[in-house]
């Protein structure tokens, strides 16, 4: 198994957090990950993205060119990102700020209203984890359980509290593609 | 973790306690790393008022014999060469650490490997070589901390780290468990405290000529020797290859992609990997491309490697270049269609 | 017979190689009485700097390394916090010290760095051949202000005690001069100072010395004693400008 994604949004969406999180998981799973941020003045409110690997062999290039996921959190990113996607590749679309529709047809998109469900449970800043969910479910690059595991080792234990609130949105964005 | 969090880590595993150095971006989490962990280790971090500052600070406290470290991105390497120069001329180990960036001038932020002038060919004035080690991965980027160290004491001599912005800003699993502490070797030659015996001094000047011809001479041997013995190169499906694909760093990792994709449609290609840019594997790479009919050279830069790979093969092999700049990076597929025109230009000869 | 006066322990018996009337001499000699009088010469390291002193790690009988052009002070920062038990001294010119190390004097003087400057200003370029220094005086003429230092043209002179001693960050500032034997017990006591306060831990100390360069003036050694008084004193008052504290007995 080799997967290649491109994750990206606007800064502070929680793009990077959420490669993070998921290169840690494929990590705790035994796998080899790799992550690789965009840094600069992009991070400031502009575009952020991350390039994630997880692969059960050792990875050539952590370098993402043509990435079999692209999650767009909004507009500029799906923009940007869209013609990059691997033949029969996945999108994932935050339908909540993303009204336009995706053009290209050689790809499966999914709708993901990730602001709204994350609204809902009363975190907005959780979108990046309702995202993730939902790819989870449809692609087993990681299992859920881990990634919860995972939050437990990188989150110091005062946020612990804070693990519930990220099943739960694990599981809302998973039942939207379920 | 981080590659650049990573050098400073593997820092202390290797028993560095001293960094002096100023903040650039990409390899800015190193300084801010080391800031809070040596407090913890009983190190010292000084943030100096310029590269400039920080390689001088180096250069005084590699005279008292401590295992210094200093980190900069390209325009601050640029200011450090003085610095480098002095500690080549008075032979005073310390390890420097390139995450390199596009340029020239201000160029930009993102990764690049357009240092590799300046960093195998003295970069500094006055006849001089630093031992630079181009690691592919942030374990290596860990591991080669120790042997920069090692190499530096050894032979009295900089040494540097060249990675990339990449590399300095990637998160791959690394295991500090295998990081040997390496031992270190006493320093007679340390100035400090001259009780019990005669007393030392370090100096890169010699006003009267044939005593400065006498140090080049000498430096120029101790370079032979590092040339000699200290060499390092990985090599990918070479024996069989007719296509040898050359790239350092985190590059060859694209290139080893592209070469897998080439063997998969019957093109045998290897990729062929500098670990020490300085000295060149010279002798490792003309037995890998003993079989081969064309050479490749990749880099993120215009072609500044490329001119040491034709160097070293002296004309007997055709050598093409594919290189992309200021940030932007070489891709699977663009290495693998470069690969594919050698393949069908070789076809084309027989 | 009784020796009463003899070579410091802390000079080799290299000669001087500085020009006759030059105050080079002098103020190596203060420095290396001091030094034997604290009985550091075991852990002193001397960091030379680039100028006519280039080379006074050969008369300096301690450890020593040379710098870069004005970094010595970052050079002797890097001794120091790497060899704490050390005591680190610099030994810097007008041109080394307030021209090409401009930031680094101003930063380790900042920083309350616990080390020694040695700061020689004659207000000229000695080794290169009498050119304008940064504290060439206003209408002093040099190979390179051959009019004279028009301050419209060349800029004013620095008076680097001023300059330092608006940060907090020194622990002991003062200037000296070193044309008669009076002011060169004065000059000493500076220097024994400067250096105790480094034992004590106190932080940055440095001494200014006015001294003569009768090749590069133009002037004959005792003619460039009366310039030192009249011109040079006059622009770069002698002073205490900064005191941590006193200094209790011996160290």
């Amino acid at each position: 198994m080799l997967k290649q994604l491109i994750l990206a949004g606007f800064g502070g969406q929680g793009v990077l957090s959420m490669g993070k999180i998921l290169a840690q998981s494929g990590m705790v799973e035994g796998k080899e990950v790799t992550w690789i941020p965009s840094y600069g003045p992009e991070m400031r409110g502009g575009t952020a993205n991350c390039a994630v690997t997880v692969s059960t062999s050792p990875i050539n290039s952590p370098l993402v060119a043509e990435p079999d996921i692209l999650v767009a959190m909004s507009l500029p990113s799906l923009e940007k990102f869209e013609p990059t996607v691997k033949l029969g590749g996945k999108v994932f679309v935050n339908s909540s700020l993303i009204k336009v529709e995706v053009k290209r047809k050689d790809i499966t998109v999914y709708q993901v209203p990730a602001n709204e469900l994350a609204d809902e449970l009363g975190e907005v800043r959780i979108a990046n984890m309702v995202m993730l969910g939902a790819i989870l479910a449809t692609e087993p690059i990681v299992k859920s359980a881990t990634v919860l595991e995972a939050l437990k080792k990188v989150l110091p234990s005062s946020k612990h509290h804070l693990i519930s609130l990220n099943a739960q949105a694990l599981q809302a964005g998973a039942n939207v593609v379920g | 973790m981080k590659g650049n969090e990573a050098i400073g880590e593997a820092a202390i595993a290797a028993g560095c306690r001293y960094f002096f150095g100023y903040p650039i971006t990409p390899q800015s989490e190193l300084p801010e790393y080391l800031a809070r962990r040596f407090p913890e280790v009983g190190g010292v971090y000084l943030q100096a008022e310029s590269e400039v500052a920080a390689i001088n600070m180096v250069y005084g406290a590699a005279a008292t014999g401590a295992r210094v470290l200093t980190s900069s991105s390209s325009p601050g390497i640029s200011l450090k060469q003085e610095g480098i120069s002095y500690a080549a001329g008075s032979e005073l180990p310390c390890l420097i650490v390139n995450i390199m960036r596009g340029g020239p001038g201000l160029g930009g932020i993102q990764p690049a490997q357009s240092d590799y002038f300046q960093a195998t060919k003295g970069g500094g004035h006055g006849d001089y070589k630093v031992i630079v080690l181009a690691p592919a991965s942030v374990q290596e980027l860990a591991d080669m901390v120790g042997t920069g160290f090692d190499l530096a004491d050894k032979y009295r001599n900089p040494a540097m780290i060249l990675g990339d912005g990449f590399l300095g800003q990637m998160m791959e699993p690394v295991d500090f468990a295998g990081i040997k502490k390496s031992k270190i070797v006493e320093k007679t030659w340390a100035v400090g405290c001259k009780k019990g015996r005669e007393r030392n001094v370090h100096t890169s000047l010699y006003l009267d000529p044939e005593e400065l011809e006498k140090h080049n001479i000498k430096l120029a041997q101790k370079y032979e020797l590092i040339a000699e013995n200290e060499t390092m190169a990985q090599e990918y499906l070479t024996e069989d290859a007719e296509i040898v694909v050359v790239a350092y760093g985190l590059v060859a990792r694209i290139c080893k992609a592209a070469v897998e994709k080439a063997r998969s449609e019957g093109i045998r290609a290897g990729v062929f990997r500098p670990i020490t840019l300085w000295p060149f594997p010279q002798k490792e790479l003309r037995k890998a491309v003993a079989a081969a009919r064309g050479v490749l050279a990749v880099e993120m830069s215009m072609g500044q490697m490329v001119e040491d790979v034709r160097l070293c093969l002296e004309g007997r092999l055709p050598v093409r270049f594919y290189g992309r700049a200021g940030g932007m990076a070489p891709t699977t597929q663009a290495v693998y269609e470069e690969i594919k025109k050698i393949s069908l230009e070789c076809k084309g000869v027989e | 017979m009784e020796v009463v006066f003899q070579r410091p322990q802390a000079l080799t018996e290299e000669k001087f190689s500085y020009c006759p009337g030059c105050h080079h001499g002098i103020i190596h000699r203060l420095v290396a009485e001091v030094i034997d009088e604290l009985g550091i010469i075991d852990n002193t390291v001397c960091v030379s700097s680039v100028g006519c002193s280039v080379v006074n790690y050969q008369f300096f009988a301690t450890d020593a390394i040379q710098a870069a052009h004005g970094r010595a002070p970052a050079a002797a920062t890097g001794v120091k916090r790497a060899s704490p038990d050390s005591i680190v001294f610099t030994y810097q010119g007008d041109g080394d010290l307030a021209a090409m190390g401009t930031a680094e004097i101003i930063h380790a003087a900042a920083r309350n760095e616990n080390i020694t400057v040695v700061f020689v200003n004659n207000a000229i370029y000695g080794m290169t051949g009498g050119q304008m220094a940064p504290t060439t005086l206003k209408g002093q003429k040099t190979t390179t202000s051959p009019y004279g230092r028009d301050s419209k043209r060349e800029g004013n002179p620095i008076r680097v005690c001023e300059l330092l001693n608006s940060l907090d960050g020194p622990a002991y500032l003062e200037r000296v001069s070193v044309h008669d034997p009076k002011h060169v017990i004065r000059a000493k006591k500076a220097i024994k100072k400067a250096f105790q306060l480094q034992v004590k831990g106190r932080g940055f100390s440095l001494v200014e010395v006015l001294s003569a360069c009768p090749t590069n003036w133009h002037l004959s050694p005792l003619a460039s004693i009366e310039w030192v008084q009249k011109e040079l004193m006059a622009y770069y008052p002698l002073g205490v400008f900064r005191e941590a504290g006193e200094v209790d007995g011996e160290c």
